[in-house]
């Protein structure tokens, strides 16, 4: 089994608010994070995958074809978009960085055939990530 | 859903690597350069991993709020700018990485209760770091 990590930059703004508390929960639990005008992050995606090395090609994964999924699935959906009102994942669900990380790996399990996904990190700033490795 | 929340910290300390097991020559054998008995120090890195299940109210695995209150309050006062070999937790045990690395896991272990402790790594240069997990295998 090798594991191979790609890596990918998007831009996005996000607040943090949740409709069911009050404005001074809202305020006290999230903080700055809760200015309804947003705020943004330069964010780097590290997708992990793992697999077997293909005898031919001597790959585990077609690189491109990865590269290709991840900007289609990710990049294109969330880079330059304020989370909360342009994507749709975020709609119900505060876009935290852990949120963030659950999210892309949603989008991007199911479209991997020959390797499986094994973890998602997502970078807010270089001092905060999260890893996802799919678990329930 | 269960995610991993890595958060990374800086402090700087001395420290002098000297055993009272060893021989004088011994603790020169072993320990080279980080025997002078008057220390030198390092620009640690900390990295501390909680994990948790995401709450389904605020999204998170826990506040990072409380993560910073906690590791300010009883590891970076604690270490930042101290010589370690002066803490009483490294007045017998030497002050390697290693060390740190245990110390610093059972601080959060004991105290720290938002979400659970998973792993501790510290660097103690760009070239070398250190990772303890209370002894489970790390998962990378």
């Amino acid at each position: 089994m090798v594991y191979l990590t790609r890596k990918a930059e998007f831009s996005a703004s996000h607040y943090y608010h949740n409709p069911e508390f009050t404005p001074e929960e809202n305020q006290r639990i999230f903080g700055k994070c809760n200015n309804p005008n947003g705020h943004g992050h330069n964010y780097t995606l590290e997708v992990t995958v793992k697999g077997q090395v293909d005898q031919r090609s001597g790959f585990v994964v077609d690189l491109k074809q990865l590269k290709d999924i991840m900007n289609r699935e990710v990049i294109d959906a969330m880079d330059h978009r304020f989370l909360n009102k342009e994507v749709a994942d975020f709609k119900d669900a505060i876009p935290t960085t852990e949120n963030l990380a659950i999210s892309i790996w949603r989008r991007l399990a199911p479209k991997l055939k020959l390797a499986e996904l094994h973890r998602v990190r997502v970078y807010e700033t270089p001092d905060l990530f999260v890893d996802y490795y799919g678990e329930a | 859903m269960k995610a991993y929340l890595t958060r990374r910290y800086w402090f700087s300390a001395s420290h002098r690597l000297h055993s009272e097991d060893f021989s004088a020559a011994e603790n020169q054998a072993v320990y080279g350069k980080c025997n002078n008995p008057h220390g030198h120090g390092h620009n640690y890195a900390l990295e501390v991993t909680v994990g948790g299940q995401v709450d389904q109210q605020t999204g998170m695995v826990c506040n990072l709020v409380d993560l910073d209150r906690f590791v300010q309050e009883k590891i970076l006062e604690r270490f930042d700018h101290q010589n370690l070999n002066t803490l009483t937790e490294f007045k017998i045990v030497v002050p390697t990485t290693e060390n740190l690395c245990v110390e610093v896991y059972g601080i959060l272990q004991q105290g720290f209760h938002h979400a659970q402790v998973e792993k501790v790594r510290v660097e103690e240069t760009m070239l070398n770091s250190f990772e303890y997990a209370g002894g489970k295998e790390i998962r990378f």
